[in-house]
């Protein structure tokens, strides 16, 4: 029952060529900037938008295929879709949203909400069935948009930020069990997301998208250790470094200036990304010892942002570097925007990965 | 305040104005009970025809993106600054006895249409059907189409989007341009007289039997307006009650 | 912008008049006879008053007649309201005897008869040949509600003729009566004599026998409220008189 889907998907002006597979009970999530076309993916596969060219099965049917004339509307797909805001029907209460789909199946007002009391029940919101949506709380709607589209019983699920509408707090819970809830679902699911902790923990494989391209598709840890673009280093918050490899010596030219030097896997040569994390970076309020295993470079500190129970400290240099380190560090070596720094990393923490992607400038 | 006063005055000149005392007398005539039920049940029939025949046609100017729908949309919108008399020799022209389809309906069915009942709903429905269109149309087109999307992705139909999904969302402008329409029917005159005639328990609507009062009886076609008035605000607030309110919560 | 267009007109005709070196008409300007007046006439008079008011003008320079057709009730109720009304031709005495009565006029004289005529469309689909088809089956008959002159006589030829006729509607004047004939939505029509004449060729006249015809008599009178009485009175004078008579006459009327 797996999708596959190779073709040019299409919205207005906006062309995507993109090859995507998805196993049965897979998770895939499909992370990427405003307008990288992740949305037209998930429309595309719902049958809200016809491909412009290639072909979309769902197992062993074709869904779409512009060449030979087949577009199976929305309502003749086993799909389900969940959207961002939900869009439950606000003259029905819980229960005939859920049941909407049998009733469109043709069951009688009686069976459908039978069968719509199950997937209630399943999913904990059997005291809210008769409550209007705007009378449920945001996490209870997103669980409500779940069991409606499962009620279809669909054989492709379809997930538009299903966490985005919800508050941080709230967002923690949902998000387990989400991720439960996904994990007992048989068919392929496609899960859109721009939030990358939503992206590591409920998804198996990672696309990224930008501007209508896949930049990277693996597993979310690989995506987190080694991000193939700026953005997805951005999300995940990663230093990322384009530059270019010397096998010999194992430094990286990088293209902002400087080096590093990294470890590498052998055989790796030319146009690499150098990805260090913030925490492996340790700073410095007096020039360190020199020592080969280890890149040591002055900055100047930037900025200084709270995360929780750490700060992160922006410093320019050569190359400019996120940095994590205490609130009692801060306070300890009176860091703040203006004061010349070193940093150091260790090369063993320093990883150069060719860089596939391109990277645009 | 203006604007109240120059709907309210008139009205209240009515009110003032009206021999109350006649009214149970008024009301207790055979012709004048013939003239309301008449109109009740006329004015009823054109709305759920424009029901009928109306939201379809609001959904389609409403969702089409098709050229020519700026056209149709002047051309639903015509009745409207037609002077009813005018649509009524319209509707002569069209379905009378001469008509371009009259003359059809008379040669092979033996169906006349001016005269009788029917050519009352017809031409109220012509006169009043547009302000149930132009209503509904403009709820249709600010309606959220991502419900429409959502109920498509559930294994909805087209229909059942539109019956199931797009028309209860629309039901609150639905139920006042029904009510629009069926007030504008009840009032309804220039089109009737001139295409239904005027016969007493067949075309002869209230507001006939007021203007023929009026040219003999003055205080009767007051007590008639009264009466006429009076079931109005009474249908119009009994309505309004149950399906306006109704469309917030069930 | 009627009154500023009009003013070149008139005097145009004033100088026209003077140059046919045409005799003042008796009465004129000396006897205050000038001015605007309002004529508010019965519809079935549109043909007869446009032209009287057209001699009126020519035999008194410096007037002018202005002209407001309707159904006699209609105009009734309107003068009864205030409307500026300087004289009133009614086509039944019960409207005029509404005016009298409410004090709007006084001494109303009767100026001419109408009799009715049966009205077929100029193919007569409906086979009418004489009174007894409009009682027949089948036959969509149009006439006026009781309520109005015409439909009040029209029952009364009924009557005499011991005929019931059931009409497929009943409308409001006699325009609308012969209008329906006219386009052929109904068979017949019974409308007056005058009415037949006025329609030109657009319906057919069948007339009804003496013997059981009826009329209704048209009285005229100045009203009360007229701010011009004189010329009013001299536009009824104008309609009694041996040349109001023969336009009437020559439009259908009967002498009252």
């Amino acid at each position: 029952m797996s999708v596959t889907l190779a073709g040019t998907l299409a919205r207005g002006s906006f062309r995507a060529g993109l090859a995507v597979g998805v196993a049965d009970r897979e998770v895939l999530g499909v992370l990427g900037p405003n307008g990288a076309g992740k949305s037209t993916l998930l429309r595309t596969l719902a049958g809200l938008l016809p491909l412009a060219e290639g072909s979309l099965r769902l197992g062993g049917r074709l869904l779409d295929d512009p060449s030979k004339g087949v577009f199976l509307h929305p309502e003749e797909r086993p799909v389900g879709m969940v959207f961002q805001d939900y869009r439950l029907f606000p003259h029905l209460d819980v229960l005939d949203n859920v049941a909407f789909a049998g009733r469109c199946r043709g069951l009688s007002r009686r069976v459908a909400r039978a069968q719509a009391t199950e997937w209630v029940d399943r999913l904990g919101l059997g005291g809210l069935a008769h409550r209007r949506p705007d009378e449920v709380s945001g996490g209870q709607a997103q669980r409500v948009a779940l069991a409606r589209a499962l009620a279809r019983e669909p054989e492709l699920l379809l997930l538009d930020e299903p966490l985005a509408a919800l508050d941080t707090r709230t967002r923690l819970d949902v998000r387990t069990e989400l991720r439960r809830h996904l994990s007992g679902f048989a068919g392929p699911t496609v899960l859109v997301t721009h939030d990358p902790l939503e992206a590591m923990v409920m998804t198996d494989r990672l696309l990224v998208l930008e501007a209508g391209r896949v930049v990277q598709d693996a597993a979310p840890a690989e995506v987190a250790r080694r991000p193939a673009t700026p953005f997805v280093a951005r999300l995940v918050g990663i230093n990322l470094y384009a530059g270019e490899l010397d096998p010999d010596t194992a430094t990286v030219a990088l293209d902002e200036g400087g080096s590093l030097v990294a470890s590498i896997d052998p055989g790796t040569t030319g146009r690499v990304l150098v990805g260090l994390r913030p925490s492996a970076i340790t700073l410095h309020v007096v020039p360190p010892g020199r020592a080969s295993t280890r890149n040591a470079w002055p900055g100047t500190v930037t900025g200084l942002e709270l995360l929780g129970d750490r700060v992160r400290v922006q410093v320019g240099g050569e190359p400019p570097a996120l940095v994590d380190v205490t609130p009692d560090a801060v306070a300890e070596l009176g860091i703040e925007p203006g004061l010349p720094v070193w940093l150091t990393a260790k090369a063993t923490e320093t990883d150069a990965y060719p860089d596939v992607a391109t990277l645009p400038a | 305040m203006l604007g109240l006063a120059l709907l309210v005055l008139p009205l209240l000149g009515l009110l003032v104005r009206s021999p109350w005392a006649d009214l149970p007398h008024v009301l207790g005539e055979a012709e004048v009970l013939d003239a309301l039920r008449l109109s009740l049940v006329s004015a009823s029939s054109a709305t759920a025809i424009a029901l009928v025949l109306g939201v379809p046609l609001a959904w389609v100017l409403a969702r089409s993106e098709a050229r020519a729908i700026s056209l149709l949309r002047s051309v639903v919108t015509l009745p409207l600054v037609l002077p009813p008399v005018v649509g009524g020799v319209a509707l002569l022209f069209a379905f009378g006895r001469t008509g371009i389809v009259g003359r059809w309906l008379d040669q092979w069915l033996g169906l006349t249409i001016p005269f009788t009942t029917a050519a009352v709903v017809l031409a109220e429905t012509f006169v009043a059907m547009p302000f149930l269109v132009i209503t509904v149309e403009g709820a249709l087109r600010a309606a959220d189409k991502g419900y429409d999307e959502a109920a498509a992705t559930l294994g909805a139909s087209r229909l059942t989007v539109f019956r199931r999904v797009t028309l209860p969302l629309v039901r609150p402008s639905l139920a006042a341009g029904a009510v629009l329409c069926w007030a504008r029917a009840l009032g309804e005159f220039g089109a009737t007289i001139t295409f239904a005639g005027n016969l007493q328990g067949v075309t002869r609507t209230m507001p006939l039997a007021v203007y023929l009062a009026m040219q003999t009886n003055p205080r009767a076609a007051t007590a008639l307006s009264l009466l006429l008035l009076l079931v109005s605000v009474l249908v119009l607030v009994g309505l309004r009650d149950r399906w306006l309110a109704d469309g917030r919560r069930r | 912008m009627t009154r500023l267009l009009r003013l070149p007109w008139l005097l145009i005709v004033l100088l026209l008049v003077a140059g046919c070196g045409q005799a003042p008409p008796p009465g004129g300007a000396a006897s205050g006879v000038g001015g605007t007046i309002r004529v508010f006439a019965a519809a079935s008079l549109t043909r007869s008053f446009t032209t009287l008011a057209h001699d009126f003008e020519r035999q008194h320079p410096g007037s002018t007649v202005e002209l407001s057709f309707g159904g006699s009730s209609d105009l009734a109720e309107q003068i009864d309201n205030g409307a500026p009304a300087d004289v009133f031709a009614s086509a039944s005495p019960v409207n005029m005897r509404q005016v009298v009565r409410a004090g709007n006029a006084r001494r109303p004289r009767p100026f001419a008869r109408n009799t009715m005529e049966i009205a077929v469309p100029p193919d007569n689909p409906g086979h009418v040949h004489g009174l007894d088809d409009l009682a027949r089956d089948g036959v969509k008959v149009a006439l006026c509600q009781p309520q109005v002159p015409c439909g009040s006589v029209a029952r009364e030829v009924f009557a005499r003729a011991g005929i019931s006729v059931h009409p497929v509607t009943e409308e409001v004047d006699v325009t609308s009566v012969l209008t329906k004939v006219a386009i052929g939505e109904v068979d017949a029509g019974l409308v007056y004599v005058t009415d037949v004449r006025s329609a030109g060729g657009q319906v057919h006249g069948i007339p009804v026998p003496a013997a059981v015809n009826a009329s209704t008599t048209y009285p005229i009178a100045a009203t009360s409220g007229s701010g011009n009485p004189a010329t009013a009175r001299a536009f009824v004078a104008l309609v009694l008189s041996g040349r109001g008579q023969r336009v009437l006459a020559r439009d259908g009327f009967g002498s009252a």
